[in-house]
């Protein structure tokens, strides 16, 4: 039982999941409601883990549920993210019809799974995390149901994503099969150098984890499935899922297969290397934004997985800063694209923004900074996530990879600056609405300050980050 | 008065005013409050960098005014000091500064309040550049400059704007991620960018090479050398007046600045290396640009091609190592930026009268414009390099310096001098002389109060510093002793 002390956050998101179902269901018109008692849910969620002593390290449940620095910080991150998708996109989902009770409840279930995910110190745990989180989100992608690119986005991930958890579940035998547990503790001792096939089980669960953060080349669905789903879904898309899986990257390389990182190091860096170019590449000749995102984010995990490649510490602290900073970076972005509606309609188109700057200055500024941050040019907060990452890399002596990295943001640069120019150089079209929700303003005003600002106090997220000691 | 960080004040207090200027009500009345307020901050701040003069201390070379903060925790500390180096270009910033605002006119068509922030915000950044002794800082300075420039080329441009301003992004992007490895590979091998101690340990002769060729492909790009100066004439061409004057006058400075502070001084065996291919890439930009200016249709074009030629003097002149050649080539580049300067005011003279920069829709301007033609004469003189005026000193210095070092180097550069004669006086000869072929000229009226104001102070300073070039060359000249001697020790000490 007093496992279960440690774990009243996980709890609590479970208990009320279940609760605000039964409120819905017998409530009628209770949508709204429920929408805001789950940002309620999740703040105390947020209160639950702050209340607990976070640098405590404790194992739970026969070493299978880990609690310490790393997943605090990480669910910090995706509750709090969390709260501020659902905070913005309040009037969206209410502007295209979807606000319905399943709505936020199905958001809550995803981010169970993905505390779960990041919790998790075993293969079986960590692939129940998985799939609950997937399969919230698989109906999340198609919860427009009426829009036919809506549910194909939804098909579409849902086919591809279990192929992906058929690899990774596969891969997870392989491991079980040879090493004769599941518990990352009891496979890193049972290890021996020399087991081929347990590579192939590295192999399989790489894949399976490099899909889930839509590393080139597993990245596929990701432009359909974020063109596709609601906006309020690709945000959810682009950031939540990111921070589960790569805390799972970190925990599932360093803790049972540091010792084989010969092994598994090439594969990082091939992902992380096609990820920053193919994400540049790409991205170019795209029209939606939505899709230019998509694209955006593949090359975003590729500098991400560039500092996981390193198999150092501060390899692993200059990820967690990069994913950090960057979510910051997406929900400033899709925050400026929920303020492009004009007559009870969304625009998300990139001839959508031109001469944007003439009627709405402000929300052009916040533009500004977010693609230049995007882009990495000093002195944003983009600029230091990314030289965070290349300080770790060039001190491993990865020269190649940091020079491929840091040319792939000067072609990626290009397509952020043609948003800029279409944004402030051309002619301009109609004015978009103003009357925004408070949530959505404030989300905006709090991630453009942190892009804008980070710079005057760049130490404290080194302070955080530095706490994360897993080697 | 130790305490005042006078330095820090010096690059917030653009920042300050530009953010009092965004929160301030935009009305179209009200343009002249925001200009007059724009003013006022960059000239307070131009006295505050005056008074720094005074309290600066020419008789030694250590760092003066030296702060240091931590800045990203047991990393990077934010640190900031002068030398004899230095000072120069940051007073020359906060000069030109006030200019580009006075400068701006009607002629802004939208958003007056935005172009004036993007000016106060890039002083911020140029004077950081200057101040900096962290790497990390410097680099952030330098960068930063990019996005304002970008907005100013893109926005208050001419026709071919987005090009421009593209190709500005990105050649200057390219150049410098490459000297961000750079310096991160600097952190790890020594422990810390901070300049002052990696002068005092310097840097292991193996690495030096590529290190280098990193930092020099930077600033190759921003100098502009010889080939990759196609840039300049671009952005040059497009960009509004005060947008020109900024990067002629302090944005190629940054990268001469960077040749003599890191190049040189942190790399000395590399450079001593690399000494054939500046020469060879100087010359070619002397000689060459020289001649591509000579054949321009277009006035701005023109000029542009002559900053590269005179920036090849300015790399020229740093890595002759010698007293003369670093002195003149820190002179050259403060006389370029005051000739550079005035002539693209100049030309935004008469091209916001005419919206042409063809040379030959031009033609018999002195008797419309008879001021005009005088203030031009001296700008054009001071291109030339005519004793008497600043060019004069900065390349007689360079190029004593080069006879020490090279007499065929020497030789081939002097033909630059005379080259330059030509184009710009036959500049001058088709711009101002000659029959009055286009009757629109004649509609054209002399300088108003603020053009003479603007040209006025630019043509004293020129003519002065001719004459009198001893604050200047007092400033810099212990500074570059002991950095030149700093330099030969570094080379010794690590042949032995």
């Amino acid at each position: 039982m007093t496992d279960l002390n440690f774990i009243y956050s996980e709890l609590f998101l479970a208990i009320s999941i279940m609760s605000l179902l039964i409120i819905g269901v017998f409530k009628k018109n209770s949508s709204n409601l429920i929408y805001n008692l789950s940002i309620i849910s999740l703040l105390g969620c947020l209160a639950l883990i702050f209340s607990f002593p976070i640098n405590e390290n404790v194992e739970l449940f026969n070493n299978s549920y880990k609690i310490d620095y790393l997943s605090s910080f990480m669910k910090i991150l995706t509750i709090s993210s969390g709260i501020f998708v659902l905070i913005s996109s309040n009037k969206y989902i209410q502007t295209i019809n979807i606000n319905k009770i399943e709505y936020p409840i199905l958001a809550l279930s995803s981010i169970l799974g993905m505390m779960v995910m990041i919790s998790s110190n075993d293969l079986i745990l960590f692939y129940v995390g998985l799939e609950l989180q997937s399969l919230a989100l698989y109906v999340l992608a198609s919860f427009n149901r009426d829009n036919l690119s809506s549910s194909e986005s939804g098909l579409k991930y849902f086919v591809l994503s279990a192929l992906s958890s058929g690899l990774l579940l596969y891969g997870c035998s392989l491991i079980y099969g040879f090493s004769g547990s599941t518990n990352f503790f009891v496979i890193s001792e049972n290890l021996t150098q020399d087991d081929y096939v347990l590579t192939f089980g590295i192999v399989f669960i790489i894949v399976g984890l490099a899909f889930k953060i839509s590393a080139v080349p597993f990245h596929m669905w990701a432009p359909d499935v974020y063109e596709g789903s609601p906006t309020s879904i690709t945000i959810f898309f682009a950031i939540l899922p990111k921070i589960a899986a790569l805390t799972v990257f970190i925990r599932f390389l360093y803790v049972p297969f540091l010792n084989l990182i010969d092994q598994w190091q090439m594969i990082i860096v091939f992902l992380s290397i096609a990820s920053m170019l193919f994400g540049a590449i790409a991205a170019i000749g795209q029209s939606n934004l939505k899709r230019l995102v998509a694209y955006s984010s593949i090359g975003h995990m590729g500098y991400a997985l560039a500092g996981l490649a390193t198999g150092t510490n501060q390899g692993i602290q200059s990820s967690i800063s990069y994913i950090s900073i960057y979510l910051f970076m997406n929900l400033a972005f899709f925050c400026c694209l929920f303020m492009l509606r004009r007559d009870e309609k969304y625009f998300e188109n990139i001839q959508d923004l031109s001469g944007l700057s003439k009627n709405h200055p402000l929300l052009s500024f916040c533009f500004l900074i977010v693609l230049f941050s995007l882009a990495g040019i000093p002195p944003l907060a983009g600029f230091f996530a990314k030289f965070y990452i290349f300080s770790a890399v060039i001190d491993q002596s990865m020269y190649f990879l940091a020079i491929v990295g840091l040319l792939s943001t000067v072609i990626a640069a290009f397509y952020y600056l043609r948003l800029i120019k279409i944004i402030y150089f051309d002619k301009e079209k109609e004015k978009y609405e103003t009357n925004h929700n408070i949530g959505l303003k404030l989300s905006l005003l709090i991630s453009s300050i942190f892009i804008l600002f980070y710079f005057t106090y760049p130490s404290w997220l080194i302070e955080i980050v530095e706490k994360i000691n897993i080697i | 008065m130790i305490d005042f960080p006078i330095l820090s004040s010096l690059i917030l207090l653009p920042i300050l005013g530009a953010l009092f200027i965004f929160f301030s009500k935009s009305k179209s009345n009200s343009y002249t409050t925001i200009k007059y307020l724009a003013l006022f901050v960059s000239f307070g701040n131009f006295i505050l960098s005056l008074y720094l003069w005074y309290l600066f201390d020419p008789t030694t070379s250590d760092f003066q005014f030296l702060e240091e903060r931590t800045w990203i925790k047991g990393f990077i500390n934010y640190k900031v000091g002068i030398d004899g180096i230095s000072i120069l270009f940051v007073i020359l910033t906060t000069f030109i500064a006030p200019l580009c605002v006075v400068s701006v006119n009607n002629n802004i068509k939208n958003s007056l309040k935005h172009f004036l922030i993007a000016i106060l915000v890039m002083e911020s950044l140029m004077i950081g550049v200057f101040c900096s002794l962290d790497l990390v800082v410097f680099y952030l300075f330098f960068e930063g400059g990019l996005i304002p420039m970008f907005l100013i080329i893109g926005i208050w441009g001419g026709e071919r704007r987005v090009y421009s301003a593209f190709k500005f992004f990105l050649y200057t992007l390219l150049g410098s991620v490459l000297m961000l490895v750079a310096i991160i590979s600097i952190y790890w091998m020594t422990g810390t960018t901070d300049v002052m101690y990696l002068y005092s340990i310097g840097i292991e002769a193996k690495y030096q090479n590529l290190l280098w060729l990193a930092f020099f492909s930077s600033f190759a790009v921003k100098t502009p050398m010889w080939p990759v100066h196609t840039w300049l004439p671009d952005a040059h061409v497009e960009a509004p007046t005060a947008g020109s004057v900024l990067l002629a006058a302090i944005l190629l400075k940054m990268a001469g600045y960077g040749f003599i502070r890191f190049s040189v001084g942190l790399f000395p065996i590399a450079s001593e290396y690399f000494v054939p291919l500046i020469y060879f890439l100087s010359l070619v930009a002397i000689i060459y640009t020289s001649f591509v200016a000579l054949m321009q249709e277009d006035m701005k074009k023109l000029i542009a091609y002559s900053s590269v030629a005179h920036m090849g003097f300015v790399t020229l002149g740093i890595f002759t190592f010698t007293q003369q050649g670093i002195e003149g080539s820190i002179f050259q580049m403060i006389s370029h930026g005051l000739v550079s300067a005035a002539l693209f005011f100049s030309v935004g003279v008469i091209y916001e009268r005419m919206h042409t920069r063809l040379i030959n829709s031009y033609g018999g301007l002195v008797s419309i414009m008879p001021k005009y033609a005088i203030v031009l004469m001296v700008f054009t003189l001071g291109a030339v390099g005519l004793p008497g005026t600043s060019g004069f000193i900065g390349e007689f210095l360079i190029l004593m310096g080069a006879f020490k070092k090279s007499f065929l180097v020497a030789t081939i550069a002097s033909f630059g001098v005379i080259l330059a004669a030509a184009y710009m006086l036959w500049l001058y000869k088709r711009v101002i002389f000659g029959k009055i072929i286009n009757q629109e000229i004649k509609k054209l009226s002399d300088l108003n109060k603020s053009e003479i104001l603007i040209l006025s102070i630019l043509a004293f300073v020129i003519i002065l510093f001719g004459f009198y070039p001893e604050p200047l060359l007092n400033t810099t000249n212990v500074s570059v002793k002991d950095f030149i001697e700093m330099y030969y020790n570094n080379i010794n000490f690590t042949k032995n």
